[in-house]
């Protein structure tokens, strides 16, 4: 049986956004089941219309810009392509935002919530970013 | 007839690399050489790992010029 990762996203900064989807990306291409839920304030880059810039935290975050560092959006999506990666919206979020599955980009899978994610990820590592 | 693929990833980061390789690992067929050029110290280490993890074959890595050369045969 694969291993199995599921990955929380709830800050909103590139520090953070940026290593959750390293991790997705290169878990995911060797073969691990991932799971990514975003909720919080790590939702809104992924809601088609607005801005994918995420502020940074610290030097990290603004040496991240340059060019070469593959952005954080580029890497959720390889996880899904590359590595059959579930990138979860958290539905109470989009509640809270009055935001459906049709206004979020298209790598991302259905709106999910608590008991499902939780139900999914039994059995596996968690990291929360 | 097994292929011979450069892929040409010079100035990315981390995981940048080894995310190029893998898009072209997916298109190639099983014997093939895909050659992979990185100016990133950490994936001249780590994408080894992924290679040898996964099943694939290490062919061989040498820096040249300060460009990383890693040679990779797609074994299944």
């Amino acid at each position: 049986m694969s291993q199995k990762l599921s990955i929380v996203c709830v800050t909103g900064t590139r520090e953070k956004l940026q290593m959750a989807a390293m991790i997705a990306s290169v878990a995911a291409a060797t073969g691990t089941d991932v799971n990514v839920f975003l909720s919080m304030n790590a939702l809104s880059f992924f809601i088609k219309g607005n801005s994918d810039v995420a502020p940074v935290e610290g030097e990290m975050g603004t040496l991240m810009s340059q060019k070469g560092v593959p952005p954080f959006k580029q890497l959720f999506q390889q996880a899904a392509e590359l590595g059959d990666a579930k990138i979860l919206p958290c539905s109470m979020a989009l509640d809270l935002l009055k935001v459906g599955k049709e206004d979020l980009d298209p790598e991302l899978g259905p709106p999910t919530g608590l008991t499902r994610f939780l139900s999914e990820a039994e059995g596996g590592q968690m990291l929360t970013f | 007839m097994s292929e011979n693929k450069i892929i040409d990833a010079r100035d990315t980061y981390c995981p940048g690399p080894l995310m190029e390789l893998i898009t072209y690992m997916k298109q190639a067929s099983v014997g093939d050489t895909l050659e992979l050029l990185s100016t990133d110290e950490g994936s001249a280490a780590d994408v080894p790992e992924w290679v040898n993890k996964v099943g694939h074959e290490m062919l061989g890595s040498e820096k040249v010029d300060g460009v990383w050369h890693l040679k990779i045969r797609k074994a299944k």
